[in-house]
């Protein structure tokens, strides 16, 4: 299974940081190598995966939404009811008890949409671990209830005022963070991005998100889906969901970016529709950049998505045909949002909101003997203050 | 012999490295002060290509290789810029550059143009030898020297490892963390240094928090070479008729030739 021994997915992945940070990346691999196998390591995951995130979430048949688009039957991934909301507790558990293992008593974490960092407040507090989160100033103003979580539970937020002021950037200042304090702390990163080994890891730690799905849908239905539908930032929770279904040929994955405010404007993340081949934040992967080799700006209406890199395995998914890419729009998105609001009653994270939209669009296209599985990756209480404002907008 | 390597042949004392972010505060600015640090005692001049994430930089590194990227500086342009320096003082001049212009640029491109250029080396920080691609052979056929780093958490594989590749000499990390001024330098700067010496032959040239001449000195009675960077970009902040830089880097020179 890939990666290979140095990180690469294809000719994506690697290791692409300064001598520093070297031998605390060489230790994190030869420790998640041992405990790969450790199966003591792994049924304290799945206890706490259980016990405190409240695994597993269930895979409901939105019945209304797919009437309403009148064709395959759609199903949600529902991990918007995992602890605090989102996937994203599913990786911050893994590194946590991970991080515990090797002795590091401090972690360092970015966070975009603040779902990332609001799990890892939350597995440091049960864990015991100083928590620290960068977050980019303008993500810190569109996502400001998650900035109070982080800080109820304990961590510490600081304010990234660089660049884009976004999850790029917060990024880099975790980098810098570790770079200068890598004795005694772990870098928490929350997507399946950066420097081998996180974006196996991650990833690893995300698997539980597919697995379950599958053995859920054939259950429930006897067959496995048409479709496996994901919103892709950096790509964690869609290479969760989609790595189990990877050698079931007949099951199409699809990954959805963000076009922002469109893809012929320079104001979207649509990192594989639009970018080539480079090297940031410690992997080499598609990246959005301009002639130069320097890093474009992003825009999303959601802040998980707003990023201009994706991890290496999603690049090598998408040049090996395995798995395809589209993207959707702010409106486009807002849209999927206000659907399952009004069919379900359940409201989505705008990251899946574009997820949730494409699956609208090819809905009507299948039979009514074929399905949809969408991961619902988190709810969307986060972003209302953005959505009244969009609102009021249109 | 690179011209790089003969520096510390030739030289009984200690080198001086500065560094400037081309391009900052102007491009004027650069092919100006570059002529200066020679003048005041620089034995080599690194020339920084700003990126838009220097991520293994601090806050003053940061902020000029932003204002350069707005004054317009892309890799191309760094090239010419070298290409009229290298008229103009006798020095090796270094490229320091983060990984993903040199991609994009191309890396075969990238070694003829900046030998062309009379550029002698290159010093890639987010670019470490494991990773090294296909840029060390072709480098080599340019006759441009790749520099790679080592930090205090190198372990000794990895300094075998640097030992085997690094060309011209061989990047110190003074501390765990960012370029950027320090107060002071760690206590175990000398034991760092003896650690590698042990197993690499190359020249040593310590550099990251090196601000003043107390500072130049201890590294001096240590090191092969002395690296500031920080420090002369802060300066140049302050004063823009460069009496300040150049006033800088005669006490480091001062200093530093007071071992041999």
């Amino acid at each position: 299974m890939l990666p290979d021994k140095k990180g690469y997915f294809g000719s994506y992945g690697g290791q692409f940081v300064p001598e520093t940070l070297q031998p605390a990346l060489e230790e994190l691999n030869a420790v998640y190598q041992e405990i790969k196998k450790d199966n003591e390591f792994w049924a304290e995951f799945d206890h706490l995966s259980h016990d405190y995130s409240g695994r597993p979430t269930p895979l409901y048949l939105a019945e209304r939404l797919s009437k309403y688009c009148g064709g395959g039957a759609i199903y949600l991934k529902r991990e918007d009811l995992a602890h605090t909301g989102a996937h994203k507790i599913n990786n911050a558990l893994g590194q946590g008890l991970l991080a515990k293992k090797m002795g590091k008593k401090r972690i360092i974490a970015e966070t975009g949409a603040g779902q990332h960092g609001v799990a890892t407040a939350a597995a440091c507090a049960m864990l015991e671990l100083d928590c620290v989160v960068y977050m980019g100033e303008e993500d810190i103003r569109r996502q400001a209830l998650n900035v109070f979580r982080m800080k109820l539970m304990g961590a510490e937020v600081k304010s990234v005022n660089t660049g884009s002021r976004t999850l790029k950037d917060a990024i880099n200042e975790a980098i810098r963070d570790w770079v200068t304090n890598v004795h005694d702390t772990h870098y928490l990163l929350g997507s399946a991005v950066g420097p081998h080994p996180y974006p196996m890891m991650v990833r690893d730690f995300q698997l539980v998100i597919g697995k379950e799905a599958r053995q859920q849908i054939l259950e429930k239905t006897g067959n496995l889906p048409d479709y496996v539908i994901a919103c892709v930032g950096g790509g964690s929770n869609a290479i969760g969901i989609f790595h189990p279904f990877i050698n079931d040929k007949d099951v199409k994955l699809i990954g959805v970016e963000a076009a922002g405010r469109g893809l012929n404007t320079m104001k979207h993340a649509a990192t594989l529709a639009k970018g080539r081949s480079g090297v940031l934040h410690g992997s080499k992967s598609y990246l959005l950049q301009d002639k130069n080799g320097q890093i474009l700006e992003t825009h999303s209406i959601s802040a998980g998505l707003d990023y201009p890199g994706v991890g290496p395995e999603h690049s090598y998914l998408k040049d090996s045909g395995r798995a395809s890419y589209v993207a959707v729009d702010d409106r486009q998105a807002l849209e999927g949002f206000k659907i399952l609001c009004c069919t379900e009653g359940i409201v989505p994270a705008l990251e899946s909101s574009h997820a949730i939209h494409y699956a609208t669009e090819i809905a009507g296209s299948l039979t009514n003997t074929q399905s949809i599985l969408i991961s619902l990756s988190g709810r969307g209480d986060k972003d209302i203050d953005i959505i009244a404002e969009a609102m009021k907008l249109n | 012999m690179s011209r790089i390597k003969n520096i510390f042949r030739q030289r009984k004392h200690p080198a001086l490295i500065g560094y400037v972010t081309v391009g900052y505060p102007s491009i004027e600015y650069t092919l100006r002060v570059v002529p200066l640090l020679a003048q005041s005692g620089c034995d080599i001049v690194e020339l920084g290509v700003p990126f838009s994430d220097p991520l293994a930089d601090g806050a003053t590194i940061q902020k000029a290789s932003y204002h350069a990227l707005k004054n317009g500086v892309n890799l191309q342009l760094c090239i010419d810029i070298a290409k009229q320096l290298s008229e103009k003082v006798d020095i090796p001049l270094i490229f320091m550059s983060y990984l993903n212009p040199v991609l994009s640029y191309g890396i075969e491109n990238f070694c003829r143009n900046t030998v062309d250029a009379n550029v002698d080396g290159v010093i890639i920080p987010d670019l470490p030898p494991d990773e090294s691609l296909n840029l060390e052979s072709i480098a080599f056929n340019h006759g441009l020297d790749i520099i790679y780093l080592l930090a205090p958490t190198s372990t000794d594989k990895r300094i075998e490892l640097v030992a085997r590749k690094s060309r011209g000499f061989i990047y110190l990390v003074s501390v765990t963390g960012v370029t950027g001024t320090r107060q002071e330098l760690p206590q175990y700067l000398e034991t760092f240094v003896n650690k590698v010496r042990k197993i690499a032959l190359q020249p040593l040239c310590l550099g990251f928090g090196i601000a003043n001449a107390a500072q130049a000195k201890r590294v001096a009675a240590i090191a092969d070479g002395v690296i500031v960077g920080s420090k002369i970009i802060e300066l140049m902040q302050l004063d823009d008729k460069m009496s300040e830089v150049q006033n800088f880097i005669q006490d480091l020179r001062n200093v530093i030739d007071e071992y041999n």
